[in-house]
């Protein structure tokens, strides 16, 4: 059944109302591991929306013209998988070759995004919802902007609050948690937008 | 369709798309990270042509040139610097946390994660030449307390090692239960260097360690072990200054080095050990450093416990190491110091020493990272 909506809808909902950070939780390890600085987050955020907008990309077209027509759709955990991590691997050599300041700034962050499950989970949801050629990259792309605001959001906070006090117990990822958990509260208030 | 079929078929596309991707990776790895062979001129003369696309420190291992590397090429222990003069790119961000603005002007990288891609022009010091493999088997195993163990190793190829007495050697751990591939940890040497057919190691099992859990709990006396050295600029200083010597732990290995020569060549020096430990079952070799109180004009052997137990009877110093230091030493003037341990031993003992007047040049360390 496809959805008779907006690309630009798509995108906006992606990056606001359906955070794939915020909103469905994913992405959440090298979220919090890599969040401490603005520059290193500006870093993997390109890196992820790259990865996500390509990936989506790539692996609709090999749900579409090779799963289905096989009936093999059960199959697309896997292959989609394998087709990211090829993926990354195939880009990470490119940019090393290519240009070493690309490959300084985001080059050493691709194998870390590999696993990372927000790639997997936008791949997974645009064939849930049926998407099109069109919707799904536009998805993708959305996804990875939201999921990089919010790391960087995320890194300014952390990085004002280095010289907070923090309870002992909550140092690290604790306290990282509870911001995360009150920034996905204030996206709420973006629903009802779209 | 026949669920056998169904079930073939699936298999079949799930492992063809994962080969063909396979495949795709591979011809990438060999044209686009193919670097082809490229030329490496050390100082100016000697000229190696090696394999390209791979790290400067496992490239230059390959040639038997031994850069020293305590963390094995993971980017966090920083001694594997090499000077490059021509041929590197931009700093990596994995470097740029090791490497002074002073360095930088100097071309200073680390070698483990700058990849050779192109023909370099490089610079090492001519100590480093003299590093070699060594093929060795232990010969004897000795708990000396409940978490350090005394490593006797005969050196079997090539037989003889040459090393001042205070140096490290790095210690290959092969393939085990807790490691995928080798790794190499630095362990000082605790041996006389005058007899160059055997050293000695003492080695602290760490928890989760790699190479600690393999020697305390899988390594054998008659197992073969390969380690490269000598290395490192912690060594005896010749001059008539009075020693210091502040060490605590496996941190032994290296000052029991420099006493057992200094006996040996009947050093005159004035020379005072303050070992630091919590407990009395944290001493150890007590015996060996009396003996060397007797042999050696002026030597004093001073353990102090921070944390003695009631059952240890003990008395001796007791406190922080630092506070015995203080208190046991007149004054810093005419004094070498010589330390090893951790960081965050190292550097109260150091802001102690200033204290007292013996100058920052006159601090020789070995920081256990």
């Amino acid at each position: 059944m496809h959805r008779e909506i907006g690309i630009f809808a798509i995108f906006f909902a992606a990056i606001f109302t359906q955070n794939i950070l915020l909103t469905y939780y994913l992405g959440m390890c090298s979220f919090l591991a890599v969040s401490r600085q603005v520059k290193t987050s500006l870093g993997l955020g390109t890196a992820v929306v790259f990865v996500m907008t390509s990936t989506s990309a790539l692996n609709w077209l090999v749900y579409r013209f090779l799963l289905v027509p096989l009936e093999l759709t059960y199959l697309r955990f896997i292959v989609f998988i394998v087709v990211i991590a090829c993926f990354v691997q195939i880009v990470e050599m490119i940019i090393e070759r290519v240009s070493e300041v690309l490959y300084a700034a985001l080059g050493i962050f691709l194998p870390l995004i590999t696993v990372n499950c927000a790639i997997l989970g936008v791949s997974l949801f645009m064939i849930i919802r049926d998407y099109t050629f069109a919707q799904s990259v536009a998805y993708g792309c959305g996804s990875g902007l939201g999921w990089m605001l919010a790391i960087l959001a995320m890194a300014g906070i952390r990085q004002k609050m280095a010289r907070s006090r923090v309870p002992k117990g909550l140092e690290g990822a604790g306290i990282t948690l509870i911001v995360a958990g009150i920034m996905a509260l204030a996206f709420m208030g973006f629903s009802g937008v779209i | 369709m026949s669920p056998v079929l169904l079930y073939i078929i699936g298999v079949g596309v799930a492992c063809g798309i994962t080969t063909i991707l396979a495949v795709l990776v591979v011809v990438a790895d060999s044209t686009i990270a193919n670097y082809g062979e490229v030329k490496i001129t050390i100082n100016g003369e000697k000229q190696l042509t090696v394999e390209g696309g791979k790290p400067l420190l496992g490239t230059l291992k390959e040639e038997k040139i031994f850069i020293p590397s305590a963390c094995g090429g993971r980017g966090s222990c920083g001694l594997c610097k090499c000077k490059v003069l021509k041929g590197a790119g931009g700093y990596l961000p994995t470097e740029l946390p090791w490497i002074s603005e002073e360095e930088k002007k100097q071309g200073i990288r680390l070698s483990c994660q700058l990849k050779v891609k192109t023909d370099f022009e490089i610079e090492i010091p001519e100590e480093l030449f003299n590093v070699k493999q060594y093929e060795t088997e232990v010969t004897s195993l000795r708990d000396l307390t409940h978490d350090i163990r005394e490593v006797t190793l005969k050196l079997l190829d090539p037989p003889e090692i040459s090393y001042r007495a205070g140096q490290f050697i790095q210690f290959e751990v092969p393939e085990y239960e807790l490691s995928d591939e080798p790794v190499y940890r630095a362990y000082s040497m605790s041996s006389c260097p005058s007899d160059p057919t055997r050293i000695e190691l003492e080695i602290r099992l760490v928890p989760n360690g790699i190479c600690t859990t393999y020697v305390h709990k899988y390594l054998k006396v008659g197992d073969r072990v390969i380690i490269n050295g000598p290395y490192g600029e912690f060594f005896l200083r010749d001059t008539d200054a009075d020693i210091i010597f502040i060490a605590g732990g496996s941190g032994m290995a290296p000052i029991k080095s420099m006493l057992l020569k200094m006996a040996e060549e009947n050093n005159p020096r004035k020379a005072m050990y303050f070992f630091g430990a919590r407990s009395r079952r944290d001493l150890f070799l007590v015996e060996e450093m009396k003996a060397l109180e007797e042999k050696l004009p002026d030597f004093t052997f001073i353990p102090a416990l921070s944390q003695p137990k009631p059952e240890d009877h003990w008395e001796g110093e007791s406190g922080l190491i630092t506070d015995i230091v203080e208190r046991r030493v007149e004054s810093g003037e005419n004094k070498e110091a010589y330390l090893c341990g951790s960081p965050g031993m190292i550097d109260a003992c150091v802001k102690v020493l200033k204290k007292m007047g013996v100058p920052e040049e006159k601090i020789y360390y070995d920081k256990f990272a």
